[in-house]
């Protein structure tokens, strides 16, 4: 399973003219642990989302090459795609309040994720949902099945959310800022229990986040996006050697609980970034 | 220094479930003050006890020595603003800027608005041209700024601030928590925080108290608590992962 994009750019027409989202983005992920960082609006979401070919229809695409282990995202069919979305690789969204469906049990949800991705029957589709809830570390699996999103917590709709996506045994999870909506805590425990499922079922994952430290603290590379363009990557372990003044300002804008300071360091935009 | 604010022994129910037990804390004039813990624990519960928005409480509270009963008087409104986690969802959507500021003067029947407007967009480093715009014309930080420069129109002395960088972009989070520290620097504001993100709160106030269950399980200064010496086993926890995640 290799992923490879070559020198994607995504424009959106506008009243105003063409707005360029994505720039000349390249990249080439293989089974492992890759972040995307950037603040809202760098492209980070509509990069990854590219690869599914799940963007808006106004967005116009052109690149070189846009491939998921060797199939041409850019010219195939729908059927093709189908067979990738959900199957091959999976989406895992911000918000679980949103993404999950109000009037449905989160077990129902999860057991027409299995039914639609491989041939097993009601019963059998209930015991493979249950083992799943078990295996995103929900205590009483059961129950949780039972239950509707609006009685389950933030963490919990998350969980639920990685068990669906965990049905077709997929190759790839895209975790698009998956714990923003989430507290610190709960937030940490997600990205254990990802990381663990990553590492375990040989998967690789793409995770989407504003957090640098944190995106480091669980992946192996990192590309850095800023104004559509990737202006960084590097191996999770040398952030601390980062060179560009972008990816520096993300670091020193944040307040750490180890090193006090009377003022945060705010970002000069350097307007060569943007060239 | 005199005490600004004084919560002792609140306690806020929801039918059975008790969201908040037993909360006590002072605060002084011109400090500030951090509320953490996880969803659920309370933290929010406490804030909107405190502002008025929830007026089924028990227990006492205080403002500058005046104690506070289940309805305010439109002064204490005056006097104690409060800022929300969203911008997106605290402004109205149909109304500009200059709407959104001139509300709270005409509320409380405060002349000029003009200038203050003006003045309040300046404090806030908003360019003058932003007064007629609407809310989705402008960047959440920016949102955020108009947030901030709503709540200071009635001149108040404590803003409440409900997690005021969660939904912001971290080089944005930085801005609005250094114009935070500047106003009040300048206009002596007594602040209470609520956040999830400890480094955050700890940059911000002074003392923090972190709850858990309902309850404030420790008080503890900013300084003991980025020294480790925190006792309560929840803030070691609290605290633990916080510096693991900042540690690439």
């Amino acid at each position: 399973m290799d992923i490879l994009i070559d020198n994607l750019t995504i424009d959106f027409p506008t009243a105003q003219g063409v707005s360029q989202a994505v720039r000349g983005v390249s990249m080439k992920i293989g089974r492992e642990k890759f972040g995307i960082v950037g603040e809202s609006g760098s492209g980070k979401s509509l990069t990854a989302r590219s690869i599914l070919r799940l963007l808006p229809d106004s967005a116009i695409v052109r690149a070189d090459a846009l491939t998921f282990d060797g199939v041409d995202v850019m010219r195939a069919d729908e059927s093709a795609m189908r067979a990738i979305r959900g199957r091959r690789a999976g989406l895992i969204m911000q918000d679980p309040k949103f993404s999950l469906n109000p009037v449905m049990t989160a077990g129902a949800q999860i057991e027409e994720a299995v039914r639609a991705h491989s041939k097993a029957g009601r019963r059998e589709a209930r015991e493979k949902a249950i083992d799943l809830l078990a295996q995103v570390q929900i205590r009483d699996p059961k129950r949780v099945a039972d239950a509707y999103p609006h009685e389950l917590s933030g963490g919990m709709g998350q969980r639920v959310m990685i068990a669906m996506m965990l049905a077709p045994d997929p190759e790839l999870l895209i975790a698009d800022e998956p714990t923003s909506a989430l507290d610190a805590t709960v937030q940490a425990e997600i990205l254990r229990l990802l990381d663990n499922l990553v590492s375990s079922r040989g998967m690789a994952l793409i995770l989407i986040s504003h957090d640098l430290p944190l995106v480091s603290h669980f992946c192996d590379r990192v590309a850095v996006m800023y104004a559509g363009r990737v202006v960084e990557e590097l191996k999770a372990a040398d952030l601390a050697q980062a060179k560009h003044g972008y990816t520096r300002g993300l670091l020193e804008c944040l307040p750490t609980l180890s090193h006090e300071k009377r003022r945060l360091n705010v970002m000069a935009r350097d307007p060569a970034w943007l060239a | 220094m005199s005490t600004m604010i004084r919560v002792d022994d609140l306690g806020v129910r929801f039918g059975s479930f008790e969201a908040a037990r037993g909360v006590s804390f002072a605060v002084e004039k011109g400090a500030s003050f951090g509320i953490v813990g996880e969803s659920g624990s309370g933290k929010s519960t406490v804030l909107r006890a405190l502002s008025g928005l929830n007026q089924d409480w028990s227990g006492k509270m205080e403002i500058a020595g005046v104690a506070l009963g289940p309805r305010r008087p439109k002064d204490f409104f005056r006097r104690v603003q409060m800022v929300f986690q969203d911008p997106y969802g605290s402004l109205h959507p149909r109304q500009t800027v200059d709407r959104a500021l001139s509300e709270p003067l005409e509320v409380h029947g405060i002349a000029d608005p003009e200038p203050r407007i003006l003045r309040a967009l300046a404090e806030v480093a908003l360019p003058a041209a932003v007064r007629f715009r609407y809310p989705h014309q402008l960047s959440g930080g920016q949102r955020q700024r108009v947030a901030v420069a709503r709540a200071l129109m009635s001149e108040p002395d404590v803003l409440l601030l409900d997690e005021p960088t969660s939904a912001l972009d971290v080089s944005v989070q930085a801005e609005v928590l250094n114009l935070l520290m500047d106003l009040q620097e300048r206009r002596n504001l007594t602040y209470v925080m609520v956040s999830h993100n400890l480094a955050v709160v700890a940059h911000l106030c002074s003392t923090v108290g972190v709850m858990q269950g309902g309850e404030m399980v420790e008080t503890v200064t900013s300084a003991d608590l980025r020294a480790g010496r925190a006792s309560h086993p929840h803030t070691r926890e609290l605290r633990a992962l916080s510096m693991e995640l900042e540690e690439p």
